[in-house]
């Protein structure tokens, strides 16, 4: 059982002219969430489904759960749980708590229906059938139909697209938990926000490449100067306050009168700022601190195309 | 508090089987065309079929309508309706997501063909109780005939099945009524094989629907024994049909 939950190397995919994957490799350790995080066609849905077993790679090696899934299928898919794309898939004729039995029915120690029902927030909705259930309620449910059979493994393909704010939470909450019961997780998402709250790691896709990895700490860490800006009367000797500021700050004055400290933000800094200013006399108005969250990183890295 | 610590595994084929059955007929049911289809065209075309104004028969034209109607209502319900409501499953993505649990493609097959066969169970009963009305004087041993039932339905279940999971859904829909039709006519239902010439009848009486429609006629109209030949004819239908489906069916 010391396998690690998912392990790709150099995935290769095609269809037809198009390459999806250009040879990819990545390892999420058991109880470990990792988090895919792409524009749309960046190739999340295509490296996930290779893991499920839905499609097969052109080149490279798979393992999941230490099994490959396009030829051990029938001992893995017990032990994984899979929230596909788009609705619940399933019979959307049934009602949802029948929907959620069948797939109890099918493992076996599953979680009572019920109870999971409740926890994702749909015990009113038990008796509606599937098809009748709003975008956000069909995911829950999706979500509750992949965790039944209590797996080891998780893949999440975009499990909070179409929730309100309000039941997005609650699903974070739900996942978190997940994690720390020991589930092993693989979630796409479009939302930034999601992986810097939910990841242990987050692998950013762009085009079929992996253009970063990392912690969402060591992400935005990498490369992520913050800024501080202010306003002054013109002309102040910029190159005097860079010497009062820890080694590394740039300070420019973009426009007269505007001033910007490139550098990574901190409370030190902040006060080195506003520290010297007082020193000089100068009352530094409609000061902004920015800190670079993972979307600036994200977007800095999916925005140059090729 | 629910707890999620894994604790994987498939549960047994029987609880499995079970669960798949229960809810393919209650889907069937649900399904209000399906119904219809099976149980009540069948009956209108018990009613109109009996009328003396179409073509001759010899002997009681009841005795020769229902045995006919059974045959062409297992048909119906495991060949064409099955393949098309599986048809569309798989096109809606459907499948794809049974495909990602535990639940192996035989049982799923399985599954699906039980509920019909438990559907059949009604419908052959309106149809025969429907026939009684009418005047129908049944002959044979009715085991006989419920045995001729259920490997038709499995038979025709295989080939609906093997259809609906290789094809696209659009393609299922068309050959499944085509077929359809093909097994009515020449298939000795709605035409007795007795009408075509004789090298014709010995090949067309190997086709599921003429042993399915021949072997009830030899029990329930002319009170015949065992029907050897074709409740073998079914089985070798079902034995190939359902295995080829199991293993050529694609979820998705």
């Amino acid at each position: 059982m010391s396998a690690p939950a998912v392990e790709v190397r150099n995935l290769v995919k095609r269809y037809g002219a198009a390459t999806a994957l250009h040879g990819i490799s990545l390892t999420v350790a058991r109880g470990q969430l990792l988090a895919l995080l792409g524009t749309n066609g960046a190739g999340k849905t295509t490296t996930i489904e290779i893991c499920e077993g839905f499609r097969r790679a052109d080149s490279g090696s798979v393992r999941v759960l230490g099994l490959d899934p396009s030829v051990d299928a029938r001992e893995l898919r017990p032990q994984v749980g899979v929230m596909l794309q788009d609705g619940v898939g399933g019979y959307t004729g049934a009602k949802a708590l029948e929907l959620l039995e069948l797939f109890g029915s099918y493992a076996a120690h599953p979680l009572d229906a019920r109870d999971l029902l409740a926890r994702v927030g749909l015990a009113e909705a038990a008796s509606r059938p599937v098809k009748r259930l709003s975008g956000g309620q069909q995911q829950r449910l999706s979500l509750a139909m992949a965790l039944i059979g209590r797996p080891a493994l998780l893949f999440l393909d975009e499990p909070t697209a179409g929730m309100d704010p309000q039941a997005r939470r609650t699903t974070w909450a739900l996942i978190r938990q997940l994690r720390t019961d020991g589930v092993s997780v693989v979630l796409t998402t479009h939302y930034l926000d999601e992986a810097e709250e939910l990841a242990d790691n987050v692998i950013v896709l762009h085009e079929g490449q992996i253009v970063a990895e990392g912690s969402p700490a060591e992400l935005v860490r990498s490369d992520a100067a913050g800024k501080i800006r202010f306003s002054a009367p013109s002309g102040l000797v910029i190159a005097d306050l860079q010497l009062a500021l820890p080694s590394g700050a740039q300070v420019s004055e973009p426009a007269p009168g505007n001033y910007l400290v490139a550098a990574p933000v901190t409370p030190e800094l902040l006060a080195a700022v506003t520290a010297w200013c007082a020193a000089h006399g100068v009352l530094a108005e409609g000061l902004t601190v920015e800190r670079r969250r993972l979307e600036d990183v994200f977007l800095t890295l999916t925005s140059s195309s090729g | 508090m629910t707890t999620f610590t894994p604790a994987p595994g498939a549960a047994g084929t029987g609880r499995m089987l079970a669960a798949q059955t229960r809810m393919e007929f209650k889907l069937l049911l649900r399904n209000g065309e399906q119904v219809g289809l099976t149980l009540v065209i069948p009956l209108l075309l018990e009613f109109f079929f009996n009328l003396p104004m179409l073509y001759s028969l010899d002997g009681r034209r009841i005795d020769f309508m229902v045995p006919s109607i059974l045959a062409l209502a297992v048909m119906s319900a495991s060949f064409t309706g099955l393949a098309i409501g599986t048809g569309f499953e798989r096109k809606y993505a459907v499948l794809k997501r049974l495909g990602a649990t535990a639940l192996p493609r035989q049982v799923l097959l399985l599954g699906k063909t039980c509920a019909v066969l438990i559907l059949q169970v009604f419908q052959a009963a309106l149809i025969c109780g429907f026939g009684l009305v009418l005047g129908w004087h049944p002959a044979g041993n009715p085991i006989w005939a419920g045995l001729l039932l259920i490997a038709g339905t499995l038979a025709f279940g295989g080939l609906g099945l093997l259809l609906a999971g290789t094809v696209r859904a659009e393609v299922t829909l068309a050959a499944a009524n085509l077929i359809w039709l093909v097994l009515l006519f020449g298939g000795g239902i709605a035409i007795p094989l007795s009408r075509y010439p004789a090298a014709a009848a010995d090949l067309l009486r190997f086709l599921p629907s003429a042993a399915l429609s021949d072997g009830l006629h030899q029990v329930l109209q002319h009170g015949g024994g065992f029907p050897v030949r074709d409740l073998l004819t079914l089985l070798v239908w079902a034995g190939l049909a359902l295995p080829a489906a199991a293993r050529w069916f694609r979820w998705e």
